[in-house]
């Protein structure tokens, strides 16, 4: 899996912030809580840095991170939807 | 009726229709636009509560009979003895607090072309956009024998109402003698829950290891092959050794009739297997409303639009939730919550003469097979670029991988009870 380039992802990351969650992050909600807070066993993505997040979903993409369901939904995103996904759980509070 | 916004749409309407003060016509509608949603479960929950969140404009209404709402995701948890009943029930107080009318009456008829919706007891409701999440019903005499009065025999617990049919069946277990057999039914896809049955049995075999551990387990199945199927039968064999007995279909396991006084499951070819307890899980459709309302094709499923959900038989309601033909996706809970959320959000953008927005589908499904046992099947889901189907994310998704792994065991155990608070505070909170 190609992962994405840190300089083109920054630009997209300077974009203006959305309003609501996009679509493709509402697919983390269902485990990861409302708004990405983390809940029982499974770690908030809430207030997370950016970049972190989207080196995080290309290393479960790239099977390079130990992932028990991870690695098999990371591959379904997009790169776009991985930087907006990313972007806006990075802005969520803690 | 008179339709009031609720208060906390009047406090955020002015923020939000800022940038359309130039374009009156379009602020009106939006100010006033009505979504009515139908059924109170994963599917009608989550869309009442995303378009609240998400969509403070719009007035909600969500139409339900039942005033507390039991998960089928966890009920059999309760047949194990490891979840009580009120740990799966879950109320409506929640998306009232989020400023949604909640009107506990059966809608008993949708007038498609008139935008009405008649509720049994007398109220009509007009809405611009209609979310119709209904669930399943079960085809009684499908199965020779098998209807309502013998599930109070031999239940089926796989629509749990208020529970009553989950708990009948954790107490023929709790009855059952050591030694008995536990007698199981299962349908021909599509059903709600593909892996559903399979866990069921693994809880099952879980409470009677520990409690009556000469008894077994038959399972009758119709199919020949079945979700996570290497996973489960793996599991079996670590676990539960010699308790199970899984008949495919081609070896005589399509049971075809029942004799709910003598507790008989009759196979396809006549042989008559008499069970202490049984579970019959029917072959299922559409449930009658969304039938009476002509949403449904011949095969007794709603036929839907990829992308909005919205019903190809009856403009302006979209079909979420078990109800409908969701291509290559499950009827899971994790479907009806994904495909909600772009239901409203296509209702939403239609309502203001937008194009729906571009989707993605989400299903996590995770399986208990045993204490600290979990397995999950996940996949991500597009429309294709005609619109015309949906399809799985290639090289995405999947089963957890066989073999010996037993911290990813424990591990997804642990993140299906997360998966369940999570996604029921999506809904309900």
């Amino acid at each position: 899996m190609r992962p994405i380039p840190i300089l083109l992802s920054s630009l997209f990351l300077a974009m203006p912030a959305w309003a609501q969650a996009p679509l493709a992050a509402q697919g983390c909600i269902g485990c990861h809580g409302p708004n990405g807070a983390g809940i029982g066993s499974v770690p908030g993505i809430a207030g997370r840095d950016r970049a972190e997040l989207v080196a995080q979903m290309n290393a479960f993409r790239a099977n390079e991170r130990p992932a028990t369901i991870m690695g098999r939904i990371a591959r379904g995103y997009t790169e776009a939807e991985i930087i907006a996904t990313a972007e806006y759980f990075a802005r969520q509070p803690r | 009726m008179t339709h009031l916004l609720p208060r906390r749409a009047l406090l955020a309407a002015p923020l939000l229709a800022a940038p359309l003060l130039a374009a009156p016509g379009t602020l009106r509608a939006q100010t006033q636009a009505r979504l009515l949603v139908i059924g109170g479960g994963f599917g009608g929950a989550t869309a009442a509560n995303f378009a609240r969140r998400n969509h403070p404009w719009l007035d909600v209404t969500l139409v339900e009979p039942k005033r507390h709402f039991v998960t089928c995701p966890y009920g059999n948890l309760v047949l194990a003895g490891t979840r009580q009943i009120g740990q799966i029930t879950h109320g409506y107080d929640g998306l009232r607090a989020r400023g949604v009318r909640v009107v506990h009456d059966w809608a008993s008829g949708i007038d498609a072309a008139a935008r009405r919706v008649r509720l049994a007891g007398g109220e009509t409701l007009t809405y611009d956009r209609l979310i119709l999440s209904p669930g399943i019903a079960l085809r009684w005499g499908a199965i020779e024998g098998y209807d309502e009065a013998a599930s109070e025999i031999m239940p089926h617990g796989w629509v749990p109402g208020e529970g009553a049919q989950t708990l009948l069946l954790r107490r023929q277990l709790e009855e059952m003698p050591d030694g008995g057999v536990v007698g199981l039914a299962i349908p021909a896809n599509p059903f709600r829950c593909p892996p559903g049955p399979y866990e069921r049995i693994s809880m099952i075999a879980s409470y009677l290891k520990r409690h009556k551990p000469r008894s077994k387990i038959l399972a009758l199945d119709a199919k020949e092959a079945f979700s996570k199927q290497g996973l489960f039968q793996d599991a079996w064999a670590q676990l539960y050794p010699g308790m199970i007995e899984w008949v495919p279909g081609n070896r005589d396991g399509r049971v075809t009739r029942v004799d709910a006084r003598e507790r008989v499951l009759e196979t396809e070819f006549g042989t008559r297997h008499r069970v202490a307890v049984a579970n019959v899980i029917p072959p299922q459709s559409a449930a009658r409303i969304a039938i009476e309302a002509g949403l449904t094709d011949q095969s007794g499923w709603a036929p839907v639009n990829p992308r909005s959900f919205e019903s190809r038989l009856a403009p302006g309601i979209h079909v979420v939730g078990d109800a409908n033909i969701p291509g290559p996706m499950p009827k899971s809970g994790y479907v009806a919550n994904s495909t909600a959320k772009q239901a409203v959000a296509s209702a939403a953008a239609l309502l203001r003469g937008e194009t729906p927005p571009e989707a993605v589908y989400f299903n996590t499904c995770y399986s208990h097979v045993g204490e600290d046992y979990g397995i999950s099947i996940v996949g991500v889901f597009r429309p294709n670029a005609e619109g015309t189907a949906i399809a799985e994310v290639p090289n995405s998704g999947g089963v957890s991988p066989r073999g010996n792994l037993p911290e990813n065991r424990r591990l997804e155990a642990l993140h299906a009870d997360a998966w369940y608070d999570s996604i029921t505070k999506d809904m309900f909170a």
